[in-house]
């Protein structure tokens, strides 16, 4: 298990390097995406059209902050990672079309994410979900925000943040998912040791 | 003290709860939490619940919720039936939730199902949502407000079991839903699960349990001992904090059960996230408020 501090924009190098169960800290420019967020980019990009922001080499975040605008400024109060199992659906086509380096979330993503990260040269990495508040002090500033009128959580937006982390890759551009490994494990764990203790069938 | 008084008073209260509720993780919750920082060896397990204990050390410092997911606010009340101010109860904690969501701030998470507006004050039909038990010889209100997140909510379910797959059915069904869960409801976390004669009963019951404090077991001692088994059990899945593996997949399992009608058996399952976040108060017929999860509240309010 290595650590690496990485900064955005991200190389295909950097992200290559990577293995699963690595923890990794981030500085440099993250974009918030979730469902509703993911749907209306793909609908733009399907139209050939551009994203307000280019996420090439850049970091997308399934978060939906609480945040406040102080002095005409927006100000996170907290952020934190959303369950990203939702956006298996449309990661595959995130990645392919933006050139997007690193997604981060909580909870983990299948085999059509993972499919990408290989071919593209991703990762995909976790936040310790619901540490929302540690997490504040690491974004030191919202660049820009887009898509308001999908709601607070649901908007595009733009951070800038500082040693962002700890992160653990949890699917590597190799192919491999952490997450795959456990839930195998705990199948076994399950089947052999558990159910024949408690004489489940 | 005149009504309006009182109605302001327990206003204010239950503004300060909810608030409580965001940024005070329960001292038993987190106590739980730095237990499983011990007992884990893992070096990314540890930095994970390393995080986690900052993080909660940061919300209270800074006045910040704990998670950004802030929940559905979901009240229970242990009402007395002799307590005077059961009316002004229902409208109290509606004004209190749309305050408490502009003050601490809480993130707007009521989304109405037809027309998909977000009202931004975390109310809306039926919302905040409360739950009511009458208490006979009692003479106080008991408000408990839980801040329940989305991601852990996924995992809730209910099944009616056939009989003949008795308590034995019970706890794979239970354990299945855990597996199943993996990392997404944020591990570890407080499995409650709820026994009885309907799915509706059952899942009152285990939404019930996420009331009680991490470590305390049920009454009866073979539902503490089933407790006790389906915990252990549960922990040797090896998910660990947010699925990094490790010894401590769930920071306790609360169980409780009603009679089930010869025909069925129905089981519901609830999980909490790590962020297991809850605060209670009890309110006096004298209108004095005595904060129960959250004591040091107690000082600012006397």
């Amino acid at each position: 298990m290595a650590e690496y501090s990485l900064k955005t924009p991200l190389s295909e190098e950097d992200v290559r390097k990577l293995d699963i169960g690595d923890i990794v800290y981030i500085t440099g420019t993250v974009v918030t995406l979730r469902d509703a967020g993911h749907r209306r980019a793909l609908e733009i990009l399907a139209k050939g059209e551009k994203l307000p922001v280019d996420l090439k080499d850049l970091v997308l975040y399934h978060a939906g902050p609480v945040v406040k605008k102080v002095n005409e400024e927006w100000e996170v109060v907290v952020i934190g990672p959303t369950t990203s199992t939702r956006m298996e659906v449309y990661e595959y086509e995130m990645i392919e079309k933006t050139g997007l380096r690193m997604v981060i979330g909580k909870g983990g993503m299948g085999p059509k994410t993972a499919e990408a990260c290989k071919k593209h040269g991703a990762v995909y990495t976790v936040y310790p979900g619901g540490a929302a508040a540690l997490q504040a002090s690491q974004v030191k500033r919202v660049v820009g925000v887009h898509w308001l009128d999908l709601g607070m959580p649901d908007a595009m937006w733009i951070l800038e943040v500082e040693n962002l982390g700890p992160l653990t890759v949890v699917i590597d551009s190799k192919g491999r998912n952490f997450y795959d490994e456990i839930y195998k494990e705990a199948r076994r764990r399950i089947d052999t040791e558990i159910y024949p203790r408690l004489g489940i069938k | 003290m005149n009504a309006t008084d009182v109605e302001k008073k327990f206003f204010e209260a239950t503004v300060k709860l909810i608030e409580a509720a965001a940024i005070w993780l329960p001292g038993d919750v987190e106590e739980a939490l730095l237990r499983a920082y011990e007992v884990e060896d893992s070096p990314g397990t540890r930095s994970f619940l390393r995080a986690m204990l900052d993080n909660v050390r940061v919300a209270k410092e800074k006045g910040l919720p704990i998670c950004q997911d802030t929940g559905v606010v979901m009240f229970h009340v242990a009402v007395g039936d002799r307590f005077p101010f059961a009316g002004l109860l229902p409208s109290i904690l509606k004004k209190a939730t749309v305050e408490a969501t502009r003050r601490v701030p809480l993130r707007p998470n009521t989304i109405d199902v037809f027309t998909g507006k977000n009202p931004g004050d975390n109310t809306g039909r039926y919302m905040p949502w409360i739950d009511w038990d009458l208490v006979e010889g009692s003479d106080t209100a008991e408000v408990t407000v839980l801040l329940k997140g989305g991601g852990s909510e996924v995992i809730g379910r209910a099944k009616n079991l056939i009989p003949a797959e008795g308590l034995k059915g019970v706890m794979k069904y239970v354990i299945e839903a855990v597996y199943e869960a993996g990392p997404q409801p944020c591990p570890p976390i407080v499995v409650s699960v709820g026994i009885g004669p309907n799915v509706s009963t059952a899942m009152k019951l285990a939404y019930k349990g996420l009331l009680r404090p991490i470590g305390r077991r049920h009454d009866a001692p073979e539902v503490a001992k089933f407790e006790e088994e389906l915990l252990k059990a549960i922990n040797e899945i090896g998910y660990g904090a947010h699925g990094m593996g490790g010894k401590v997949t769930a920071l306790d399992v609360h169980v409780d059960y009603a009679p089930r009608h010869p025909a069925t058996l129905s089981v519901a399952v609830v999980i909490n996230c790590w962020a297991a976040r809850r605060a209670s108060m009890r309110i006096y017929p004298d209108g004095r408020i005595e904060y129960l999860t959250h004591p040091h509240l107690n000082k600012e309010v006397a």
